[in-house]
């Protein structure tokens, strides 16, 4: 028997910032979730199961914290189930919460992540010691940067590649209400003067630590059908590498472009950059758009870059990339997935307000996670799927 | 719903502190154990999805390491939970019935040792009202249990019983901690460690893993002689202030037991994650679980609590009686947070449909 088809029918986001102070941790979940069911037309009576994801405990200091929000997320006597899968775990997420769907065992169900990054410093929390390397390493962009470095010797990208993709989806942000950055006056200059962090990238070539959360509402068909403007999820699937292993090609993961191939075949894109109008890629650093363009398979190896110089994932670009400003953007870590996939949706259903692209048909989402290891991706259409 | 079963399990030999081996370590021989008793290489198996915690391991995205015990290459379809194994296995279950993978590994481990457990398990309370107070775990189930005797629902003499008798049980399961006991009067006569609870009614502290393997229809008439069938499978959640439960019944047990289907045909056997003796009580009523139902046959948690595969483990020592036909219908239950506040339970067979 086919799987049931899954119609994304609400979302919600909550306003992303540094610190949230005026909301505790359900407040901030709440936030997204009860606009999700007000787009849905639902209350919390009508969802069946809670899917919770959010990034490691130590963020918050609270131990599986789910159980806490049990309450705030409307889940007391149904099933909730809590996943985390490193920074892929806001599409891992929506994936799981999308399974119990199309298994027929739910018909209704709603999706949750967030991180309050602000109640611990996530930067020193994802400073993990490296096997067999003395502990040098600084956050998730000393650990990155090698891997943009050897990208940048391969494709022999010029230097200015990461500013430009900064400062586009830094642009892109002032168009979306909810993004943590507004940089009003942001200048190519502006970026490429901002301070060397983690050499190649910049101050302003890197993620904020927001405060954020991201709900959607799941139906299955009927409920799709029921809705007036619903996403419908053409395909999705998760790949897990090993951190460590020989050969493993950290720029170009094959997890990442088999995962890809997977979601492609179930969504029948045959080719990318063609078929898919709009993506919203997990770009924490500005040199991973090149990065993902090729393991994604929107550009030959080597030829990413040129996509960006040539303004290819501008919002009036051929195949825009991020139009919501992207994890550059706004990063409450374990929800930034969520966010991409949530995005991506409401592109297809033409609800992205100010940066909508216009006639997006098909959109793909996506997310990455670990040492480039984990990844989690979805594409999304305005029509029904045949199957 | 398509029919999954249990064709494989395996586990660590439980230990207070699993001093010269890291998580990784612990790990591996479980998995390489789990898929020979079946022969399957991970490149055979659909999906992969595991249960940890950080907060025992003590250090931020501790389940990826782990990942690299099982041999992710080429990369696997996989996921995790930072939930006891049995909610993993339930994610596992879930994606055989959406069609998408028709074999599944599942994991879950804990190294409770390295700090004090009874300290971090009140990390898991609400961070504003609750937390603060660093309310322990021991305290918490002792509120309950003082419930539990208040409302009639047990008595210290049925509490020192089921501690004498799951670690008399567990003298024929080689992987468990704890394998003997003193008679249920002599235990009455020690010292109450938070009233009313006594040392013989709480769970020892454990390191320990377990892994199943899940696989559909004929894929596991193949794998297995007798595979253990999952015919209900469900878990629900209450909610986390304990001032507005009943703690003297489990809400969510029964919910689950319902849809799982507990009811549906007679029970020969049931492992039950109670972690303290009260609890068996208030589960085993929950369930609907009568005199005629054995009860942690393998000693349960009372003989061996590795936190987040200790709720995996009753699937797997329900399993593994049914496929060698000591049962033939038996209740598999899990549990997380304080007080019993999250429960789940699995109802397998041994008999075709």
């Amino acid at each position: 028997m086919a799987k049931e088809r899954v119609a994304v029918v609400g979302i919600g986001q909550t306003r992303h910032q540094a610190t949230r102070g005026d909301v505790s941790i359900a407040g901030l979940v709440r936030e997204a979730a009860v606009e999700a069911l007000q787009d849905a037309g639902m209350t919390w009576a009508d969802i069946e199961a809670v899917v919770i994801g959010k990034a490691p405990d130590f963020f918050e200091g609270v131990m599986m914290p789910e159980l806490y929000l049990a309450d705030a997320l409307g889940a007391v006597g149904k099933p909730l189930l809590r996943v985390h899968t490193a920074g892929s775990v806001g599409g891992s997420t929506a994936l799981v919460a999308a399974s119990l769907i199309q298994a027929r065992i739910h018909r209704r169900v709603l999706t949750v992540a967030f991180e309050k990054q602000s109640e611990s410093e996530a930067m020193w929390a994802l400073t993990l010691p490296i096997p067999f390397s003395p502990p040098l390493v600084a956050g998730a962009g000393g650990y990155f940067a090698p891997h943009i470095r050897a990208y940048m010797r391969r494709s022999g990208a010029p230097e200015h590649i990461g500013v430009l993709v900064a400062l586009k989806d830094r642009l892109n942000a002032l168009k979306n209400p909810k993004a943590h950055l507004h940089e009003e006056g942001i200048t190519f200059e502006s970026v490429n003067d901002s301070i060397m962090l983690w050499d190649p990238i910049r101050y302003s070539e890197t993620c904020p630590s927001s405060d954020g959360a991201c709900a959607m509402v799941f139906t299955d068909e009927a409920g799709g059908d029921a809705a007036t403007d619903p996403a419908w999820m053409l395909g999705g699937a998760m790949r897990s590498e090993p951190t460590m292993a020989p050969g493993r090609d950290q720029v170009n993961p094959i997890g990442g472009r088999e995962c890809a191939a997977e979601v492609y075949a179930q969504a029948g894109i045959a080719d990318p950059r063609r078929d898919i109008d709009v993506a919203e890629v997990y770009v924490p650093f500005s040199w991973y758009e090149p990065m993902w363009l090729e393991n994604l398979g929107f550009a030959e190896e080597g030829q990413g870059w040129k996509l960006v110089e040539d303004g290819a994932t501008a919002m009036d670009g051929d195949i825009p990339w991020n139009p919501s400003g992207g994890v550059l953007s706004s990063n409450p870590i374990g929800a930034s997935g969520m966010i991409r996939f949530a995005e991506a949706a409401m592109q297809v259903r033409g609800r992205a307000g100010e940066h909508q692209i216009d006639g997006a048909r098909v959109a793909l989402g996506h997310a990455y996670g670990g040492g480039s290891q984990f990844f989690a991706m979805w594409a999304v259409g305005a029509g029904k799927p045949s199957s | 719903m398509r029919d999954v079963a249990v064709v494989a399990f395996a586990q660590s030999h439980h230990v207070r502190r699993e001093q010269y081996r890291n998580e990784v370590e612990l790990l591996m021989p479980v998995l390489h154990k789990v898929k020979s008793e079946v022969g399957l290489d991970q490149t055979q198996i659909d999906f992969t999805c595991s249960g940890s915690t950080d907060y025992l391991a003590g250090s931020a995205f501790s389940f990826v390491s782990t990942l690299d015990g099982v041999g992710a290459r080429p990369p696997i379809s996989e996921s995790h939970v930072e939930m006891d194994g049995a909610w993993a296995l339930y994610e596992a279950w879930v994606k055989i019935q959406t069609g998408m993978a028709d074999t599944a590994l599942v994991y879950g481990y804990g190294k409770s040792s390295p700090g004090a457990l009874r300290d971090v398990l009140s990390r898991q309370l609400d961070p504003y009202y609750m937390a603060p107070l660093w309310p322990d775990s021991v305290g918490l189930a002792a509120l309950q249990a003082r419930a539990c005797l208040d409302a009639g629902v047990t008595t210290v003499e049925e509490m020192a019983a089921i501690a004498a008798r799951s670690r008399r049980a567990a003298a024929a399961n080689e992987y468990a901690q704890l394998t003997s006991s003193a008679d249920p009067e002599a235990l009455l006569a020690g010292p109450e460690i938070a009233a009313p609870l006594r040392r013989h009614d709480c769970p020892p502290v454990t390191d320990g893993a377990a892994a199943v393997i899940l696989a559909a229809g004929d894929r596991a008439r193949e794998l297995a002689a007798r595979p253990a069938w999952i015919r209900g499978i469900d878990h629900r959640i209450e909610a986390h202030a304990l001032g507005v439960r009943d703690l003297t019944t489990s809400v969510s047990t029964r919910l689950a037991g319902d849809r799982a289907g507990v009811g549906d045909r007679p029970v020969d056997l049931a492992e039950l994650h109670a972690p303290f003796t009260h609890q068996e009580v208030v589960v085993r009523e929950a369930l609907g679980l009568g005199d005629g139902v054995t009860i942690n046959p393998s000693g349960g948690p009372l003989a061996a609590n590795p936190l987040i595969a200790a709720g995996l483990i009753r699937i797997g020592e329900a399993a593994t009686r049914i496929a060698r036909g000591d049962a033939n219908r038996a209740v598999a239950h899990a549990t997380s947070g304080p007080c019993l506040q999250q429960n789940l339970v699995c109802v397998l067979e041994g008999g075709e449909r």
